[in-house]
């Protein structure tokens, strides 16, 4: 349950209460992710933001299940489902779908389109046999792709067919939550613009919640209802989509808005002062101590490098992760 | 008004396939005057690789086939130079960064090895100057592109550096040897907004410095908007808008340029566009006119019949549709 302001409470369809992965190498243990809690409710766009290397990515795949958390719980409905993919039952795999980056890689070349469409019908609808080509139809009109492409192969279709198709293979058992992990980031805006018009167009009609992984925070101001930042397995920053753009607070944040490159002067002025960018990502292994984004930060203060800032909520439903605005400071 | 550095007429490309002909440039016009920062935007697949890299002289032929067309650099045609002379044009006159610093870097050998070999070669047929030792001018080239501890990265093989790093040491390699005219093809695409900007800040930075001429090529139309004084946009093989940067982003003409911006999701949020409908031509058979009136929603008879030449709107602003030059009649 979440409470809302207002006094309402929603179930979340998914919970992730301080989750954990470790991934343990030659050079030492990787801490991917690192605490990060969040929900979705339904019908919600959680934006999950990051560089690369920051553990959006093992955020996703742990939902899914693709890997096994190292700690802490992820609850689906109510219900803990921090097990493996293949330990998981067949119908919390019918709720739980994602989308991956590369629609190339993710479509079996050798499957025309119905096939590929077909197999998680086949998989998760008990009465399939009631007419599977209609079926499989009903989903392409869904994504606005003509039926002739039931025929078709992957490679005979562009970018943005073969990330429809992948939309449309999650969307064919009916899910109640989609993780996307960067849908758009491998085409062109104009084919962007179109998949993500789909998208909300299919939130708002099957009333999804959206898991959005992506390094485009322009995007997320258009279609999140909430956007996190991630750094380095941590989420340092959370708020309301609108309210996160116009104050953000975190250091990290305001250094990745103002890097953003924007088409207008109006978003301009949105940017807060121009903060240059410094210094990389640092490797996982050896975590900066403190705060982990001291090292790049501008405003740095002794007590960064010595001791880990603690999740404060600033305003309702906005919550940092940095010393400059925890209560004790 | 300074000098031109860059002059291409009319080039016209075409790729030899199975078949046929892919007709991919088509009568391009371009160019570029001492010190300027040019701008070529466009989606993917729509020749901007292609023009930059006829340009260099690195267009494979076979396929590739010049149909027509000149490129002047500094008065002299590429397309009829000498190897002797393409090579000298190529050590002391143009160099190009490419997208992938990681495809781009030999990856069994050290950074100083690949670096002292186009310091060598390039002091080779240089008379006149002093002639420092290939060690110190490339340490001086990594130290321009503020990377940390050159002498210890001259000794590193390019997967012990970040994305970041790999990019800033292209960088260096393309800028050891002064030259007019620098092509980044994408610099910052396969990185982080934050290094992206890092990456953008310096090239802007060494090119004021070594008054360089600098093309980029992007298909962001953000970075272009932020790092380019003119701008040409590519759509399908042919120039449809070439203007002033500002002038561009205030009042953009061309039905294409227009969509494109629509496509964009903004910081200020408004939500998103539809995309524009249709796809990319097939360059096998591209359409007739203006490859764009397929997708235009303003297209009238003549656009299907007739390839429209850049009109002058103004002084700074050139575009080739005929709903402009009707205005004017």
């Amino acid at each position: 349950m979440l409470s809302l302001p207002g006094g309402k409470t929603v179930n979340a369809v998914l919970e992730v209460k301080k989750l954990k992965k470790y991934f343990s190498t030659t050079k030492g243990v990787v801490k991917a992710v690192n605490d990060v809690s969040f929900s979705i409710t339904p019908g919600e766009t959680l934006g999950l933001v990051g560089e690369s290397g920051s553990g959006k990515s093992t955020v996703a795949y742990t939902v899914m299940g693709l890997y096994q958390p190292s700690g802490g719980q992820i609850l689906f409905q109510g219900q803990d489902v921090a097990i493996s993919h293949h330990k998981r039952k067949r119908i919390l795999k019918k709720e739980l779908q994602i989308v991956f980056q590369d629609p190339g890689s993710s479509l079996n070349p050798r499957q025309t389109i119905e096939n590929i469409l077909a197999l998680p019908i086949r998989l998760h609808d008990r009465d399939y046999k009631k007419g599977i080509a209609e079926k499989v139809q009903e989903i392409l009109s869904l994504v606005e792709l003509p039926v002739e492409y039931m025929e078709k192969y992957p490679r005979s279709l562009g970018g943005g067919e073969k990330q429809m198709v992948a939309i449309a293979r999650a969307l064919a058992t009916n899910p109640s939550l989609i993780v996307l992990d960067e849908p758009t980031s491998a085409l062109d805006v104009s084919i962007q613009a179109k998949i993500i018009h789909k998208l909300i167009e299919i939130q708002q009609e099957k009333n999804l919640g959206y898991l959005f992984i992506t390094h485009d925070l322009s995007l997320m101001r258009n279609i999140a209802h909430r956007v996190a930042i991630m750094y380095l397995g941590r989420i340092v920053e959370t708020a309301p989509a609108q309210q996160f753009f116009e104050t953000p607070y975190h250091p990290y944040t305001r250094m990745l808005i103002s890097s953003i490159p924007v088409v207008s002067s109006e978003e301009e002025k949105l940017k807060p002062g121009k903060i240059p960018s410094m210094g990389e990502i640092p490797s996982p292994v050896n975590m900066p101590a403190g705060c982990v984004f001291h090292p790049r930060c501008v405003d740095r203060m002794p007590i960064c490098d010595q001791e880990e800032p603690i999740n404060f909520e600033i305003k309702p439903g906005h919550w940092v992760k940095c010393h400059l605005w925890s209560p004790n400071k | 008004m300074s000098q031109l550095i860059l002059d291409i007429k009319n080039l016209t490309v075409n790729f030899r396939v199975y078949g046929g002909y892919l007709k991919v440039l088509n009568e391009v016009n371009f160019s570029v005057s001492q010190g300027e920062k040019v701008g070529l935007v466009g989606e993917t697949g729509c020749g901007k690789t292609t023009t930059m890299k006829t340009v260099m002289g690195i267009l494979p032929q076979p396929p590739g086939k010049i149909a027509q067309g000149e490129i002047f650099f500094q008065g002299k045609n590429v397309l009829t130079m000498k190897k002797s002379e393409i090579e000298k044009m190529r050590q002391t006159g143009i160099s190009m960064i490419f997208q992938d610093p990681t495809a781009a870097l030999n990856p069994v050998f050290t950074i100083g090895q690949q670096l002292y070999d186009v310091v060598q070669h390039s002091q080779s047929s240089d008379d006149g100057q002093s002639r420092l030792s290939a060690h110190e001018v490339s340490i001086r080239a990594l130290q321009d592109v503020s990377l940390p501890d050159p002498k210890r990265i001259l000794d590193n093989y390019p997967l012990q550096l970040s994305g970041g790093m790999r990019q800033r040491v292209c960088i260096a390699l393309a800028i050891a040897r002064a030259k007019q005219l620098l092509i980044a093809d994408e610099p910052g695409t396969s990185l982080d907004v934050t290094i992206q900007d890092q990456i953008l800040r310096l090239l802007n930075q060494i090119a004021a410095e070594k008054q360089m001429a600098i093309i980029l090529i992007s298909h962001s139309l953000g970075v272009i908007r932020e790092w380019t004084n003119r701008v040409y946009v590519m759509y399908a093989g042919s120039i449809v808008e070439e203007s002033t940067t500002e002038e561009l982003f205030s009042h953009p003409l061309h039905p294409y340029t227009r969509a494109l911006m629509d496509c964009v999701p903004k910081l200020t949020g408004g939500g998103t566009a539809e995309g524009i409908p249709g796809r990319i031509p097939d360059y096998f058979n591209p359409p007739t006119g203006c490859r764009f009136h397929p997708r235009c929603p303003h297209a009238f008879a003549l656009c299907s019949e007739k390839k429209p030449a850049l009109y002058h709107v103004n002084d700074t602003h050139q575009v080739a549709c005929y709903l402009y030059q009707e205005v004017k009649q």
